[in-house]
């Protein structure tokens, strides 16, 4: 062993450390070329093994999407469908110039500036190897000529995949609603695992109300792909549950009846069975074609609809808040009853005005002559407004208030679709809070003849009419009557889980007071809409309503024609049929349609005809129902 | 001779190192805008971590190395208190590396890569040399105990490549044959002690090194994924951002530790000599400074440096090409991250200021 030196050598030191340096080249030398000649190995010696490999073995988990439910109507009418749709798509790295070849398909197929924009940006951010879509949805004349010419743009093909489309359009929008493009702000709300091969969403209506039951769940497949990433083999495959099929209570063809009947006036008509809750008419006009929303609506036509003074996308019958007009009154006679502020038989003496005590004031009857010693069944189907401005002010607002939330106005009636409006009965506690006023004795008034702050949806008086024709029964309006779970699971949904608690009346026989007075309106001698009730294949009761859309001074004579449109009342008609076991519940408001009894009352008994010209065919079923 | 002294030498940059890494940086680039899928997003976020790393080499430069000896005790001994603290409170997935200090992420072992060399080059410098028992123990004590601390994390990748460093130092200071050879024998000796005292996923990544297949999906999925990536891509590769293998999401880490299995997908064998011969110019390079440093601090810490730079190169390749177990060391400039890429970066900078700090008197 050599002895180590104690002091420093500078030159011994150096050449140490050179030939470390030698050794350490030497070494990473070799070190590279074992990576080199392992490079070597695998990718010229082996690389046929490997591109085999490469090629193989190439499993991919893809999720399918399960197939949306359909929708039908009560009466078997497709609403909603799931329909074949083809779209131009391109696989960029099997296309030689896609911008060349977008500008040449752009002369046979027309391509918008947005599509493009789309597509561009769509493409920047996929993969070479899967479908970008150019345009979605061609038609059938798209088709052909892309076929035609396919053989022109290599990499691009036509797609096939299922569209939602809404056979009957308009005229069901405000019922099925539409699905769109699932948004960010949905993907908050989903199991995304499920929905990840899914593309669209319910977004209002029965659509999005029952978007769980529709959807069904996602199912899986193990594929093989090859190195382009196509697909070679399915080696596994867990099929996705299809949606549910609902069926609604929705009659389509009293549906278009009533749309008819309204004849392109703008207005609502809500027609339900009032023993089971279900809805038969659920119109507003104008309405939207639904199907303009399924594949991204156009910014241009959207803002047609949302800037409209029609006002196209806004569901009347749901969200639309009235005043009542008359048509409560039925309702304020059976608050005084119960009340015992009123006798059936007393009767009311009608100058044609009415003075609170100690006031100069005077309210006006419709009538301005009068009408004289008026009972209560009168006072309904004559419409006496100083009737019910005495009864009102005999209740006071808060017994009137507290009756009339009672039949359902002034809350949601918890129908199965999203959005709808509560509607508005006032109280001096509301008007504190809410205007930060107090409450004037002359309010009340007004609000007993359904006017003033008062406001109710068309859904709301179709609903309290129903509690009427049912004597006090309570059942949730729904459109929802049963569905059809996929693999056999069939489900009846029972009128009972619509139930709700009873409107009890001190004595029963108050309901037929109110109703007697309602028959009256129609197939009385006297009654404000008589003309509607001649010849009707069944009887039924109803009551007329004007509401004021513009305060006409007490004192001046209005007369509707020589207002103009805008300002004009809107007509309202409310009624049932038949009177013992009642099957429909109707509800009809027409915006600045003028009279109840001229305008809207005409249209629900065209409505009771079209219902009851099947049902006396076959009376027997519609006794069961 | 005194050389004319250009303006980039003035601000103590040494040229052709810095166009090396330049080149290399840019290959990197080049790879990761592949591996990323094509992000924008990830190469600006890149592009950001190399120009503070540049900087950050630039400003090391500025630095003469005998001041860099001077504080390279106090960094590691700072970088040791770190390791204590990320164990007591670190934070990251499965193994604590990182401390979080809200603004800012740090990983301290990190660090220890080169505070460790520059550390016993230090102390080793100014002794005889070859070194003594004792300057042997106490150079062996500096690399042993952060490298003890950094396996506690656990990151045996990282530990051994600071522990490597360290004894690099002391392998070009002149160590004997004899005493490596029994170091290794002892090592040999003492791997079942090593063996029982893994935790369970090292285990598993040494073993599916022998044989991959054993466990297709799990520990092995990383190396036959790799390894089918490399051998598919041929003499020529599949061709810039369309190695199927790659971006068919086979292939695990790819933008990180496995990018280079996308560059030899899509580069081939032809593509890969570029790289290596990129290395091989800033490996030259830095060797060609260690052997010109005048002063045995610098020599030691030119080689050493240098010489880890190729082993991180070649683990990483290693790993790839399934030659060695998965540890998890990125390449050089190439994988996305940013704390290896400043520290290599503040490693060339060492390199530059030992470089540019010589006294140009007569040197032969």
């Amino acid at each position: 062993m050599k002895s180590l030196p104690t002091l420093k050598d500078v030159d011994r030191e150096r050449r140490l450390f050179r030939a470390r340096v030698l050794v350490a080249c030497v070494f990473m030398a070799l070190a590279a070329m074992l990576i080199i000649g392992r490079l070597v190995w695998l990718q010229v010696l082996q690389h046929a093994h490997f591109t085999t490999l490469s090629h193989e073995n190439r499993l991919k988990i893809v999720s399918l999407a399960p197939p949306r439910g359909l929708i039908y109507s009560r009466d078997g009418v497709v609403l909603a469908e799931n329909r074949p749709s083809f779209s131009l798509a391109v696989v960029p790295e099997n296309a030689e110039d896609i911008g060349a070849a977008v500008r040449e398909l752009g002369t046979l197929i027309e391509l918008g500036e947005e599509t493009l924009e789309q597509f561009s940006r769509e493409l920047e951010f996929a993969r070479r190897f899967e479908h970008v879509v150019i345009k979605s949805d061609l038609t059938p004349e798209e088709v052909a000529v892309f076929s035609v010419n396919r053989f022109r743009f290599p990499g691009f093909s036509i797609e096939a995949g299922l569209s939602r489309h809404y056979p009957l359009g308009e005229s069901m929008a405000h019922i099925v609603g539409y699905v769109g493009r699932i948004s960010e702000a949905d993907l908050e709300t989903i199991d995304q695992a499920d929905y990840r091969a899914t593309s669209h969403i319910g977004k209002i209506g029965v659509e999005k109300a029952r978007e769980n039951l529709l959807h069904g769940s996602a199912g899986y497949q193990r594929v093989e792909v090859n190195a382009q990433g196509r697909v070679l083999r399915v080696v596994e495959r867990t099929p996705p549950v299809p949606g549910a099929d609902l069926y609604l209570t929705v009659d389509a063809r009293l549906q278009a009846a009533a749309i008819e009947a309204l004849d392109g006036r703008k207005g609502a008509i809500v027609a339900l069975d009032p023993a089971t809750g279900g809805i038969l008419v659920f119109a507003s006009e104008p309405s939207f074609d639904p199907n303009a929303f399924v594949n991204g609506i156009s910014r241009s036509l959207y803002r047609s609809w949302s800037t409209s003074a029609d006002r196209p996308l806004f569901n009347r019958a749901l969200q639309g808040q009235y005043p009542p007009g008359s048509t409560i009154k039925p309702l304020v006679a059976m608050v005084g009853l119960e009340h015992g502020l009123r006798q059936p038989r007393q009767t009311t003496w009608c100058p044609g005005w009415y003075s609170l005590p100690g006031d100069e004031h005077r309210y006006r009857d419709w009538l301005r002559r009068g009408h004289g010693h008026v009972d209560m069944k009168h006072s309904i189907a004559h419409s006496c407004d100083v009737y019910y401005y005495h009864l009102a002010h005999d209740l006071g607002i808060q017994r009137l208030h507290d009756g009339l939330v009672r039949f359902g106005l002034g809350e949601i009636t918890g129908i199965d679709i999203p959005g709808e409006s509560s509607g508005l009965v006032p109280s001096a506690k509301w008007k504190r809070r809410a205007r930060k006023l107090p409450w004037y004795p002359g309010e009340t008034l007004i609000a007993g003849i359904g006017q003033g702050f008062m406001l109710t949806t068309p859904l709301q008086l179709a609903h309290a009419t129903g509690i009427i024709a049912m004597r006090g029964e309570v059942l949730i309006p729904h459109f929802l009557d049963q569905f059809d779970g996929g693999n056999g699971t069939e489900s009846v949904l029972t009128p009972e889980i619509y139930r709700r608690p009873s409107v009890q009346l001190r004595d029963p026989g108050f309901w037929d007071e109110a109703i007697d007075g309602m028959v009256e309106v129609v197939h009385g001698p006297t009654g404000t809409a008589r003309r509607s009730g001649v010849d009707a294949p069944v009887r039924f009761a109803g009551k007329t309503g004007t509401a004021q859309v513009f305060g006409i001074a007490q004192n001046v004579d209005a007369k509707d024609q020589e207002l103009p449109e805008h300002l004009q009342d809107h007509a309202l008609f409310v009624a049932f049929a038949p009177i013992e076991q009642p099957q429909i519940a109707i509800a009809v408001i027409v915006e600045h349609g003028g009279g109840g009894s001229s305008t809207a009352a005409p249209i629900a008994r065209r409505l009771i005809d079209v219902y009851f010209e099947g049902a006396v065919r076959d009376t027997d079923e519609s006794i069961d129902g | 001779m005194v050389r004319p002294q250009s303006l980039l030498f003035r601000m103590h940059i040494d040229v052709p190192l810095i166009g090396a890494v330049l080149l290399m940086c840019t290959l990197g680039m080049v790879v990761l805008y592949s591996a990323s899928d094509q992000s924008l997003d990830v190469l600006i976020k890149q592009a950001v971590r190399i120009l503070i790393g540049l900087c950050a080499m630039i400003g090391i430069a500025q630095i003469s190395p005998s001041r860099l000896a001077r504080w390279a005790p106090a960094i590691y001994l700072v970088g040791l208190g770190l390791l204590v603290l990320v164990l007591i409170m670190g934070t990251g997935r499965g193994a604590q590396r990182w401390l979080d200090f809200g603004f800012l992420r740090f990983q301290p072992s990190e660090l220890m890569k080169l505070a460790v060399p520059l550390t016993v080059a230090g102390f080793m410098a100014d002794k005889v040399l070859p070194p003594r028992p004792r300057t042997t123990a106490v150079a062996l004590m500096l690399v042993l105990l952060p490298a003890a601390l950094i396996v506690k994390q656990p990151d045996l990748g990282t530990s051994i490549l600071v522990a490597s460093s360290g004894l690099f130092v002391l392998f070009f200071g002149g160590i004997s044959w004899r005493f490596m050879r029994n170091c290794t024998i002892l090592g040999l000796a003492a791997a079942p002690l090593a063996w029982f005292s893994m935790h369970d996923y090292q285990r598993r990544r040494v073993l599916t090194l022998f044989d991959p297949e054993q466990d297709p999906l799990g520990a092995g999925y990383h190396i036959i994924q790799s390894t089918i990536a490399v051998g598919s891509g041929g003499l020529n590769g599949k061709g810039w951002l369309n190695g199927s293998q790659s971006h068919l999401e086979f292939l695990p880490e790819r933008a990180t530790d496995f990018i280079f299995a996308v560059y030899c997908e899509e580069f081939g064998l032809v593509g890969v000599l570029v790289l290596l011969l990129a290395y091989a110019m800033i490996i030259v390079r830095s060797m060609q400074i260690a052997l010109d440093a005048q002063e045995m601090f610098g020599k030691l810490i030119a080689a050493s440096l240098t010489l880890t730079l190729f082993i991180y190169i070649f683990v990483n390749m290693g790993m790839v090409t399934g030659q060695l177990p998965v540890v998890g060391v990125p390449l050089p400039m190439v994988s996305y991250g940013g704390t290896s890429l400043v520290t290599i970066l503040i490693g060339f900078g060492i390199l530059m200021s030992v470089q540019t700090h010589r006294k140009f008197i007569a040197d032969t």
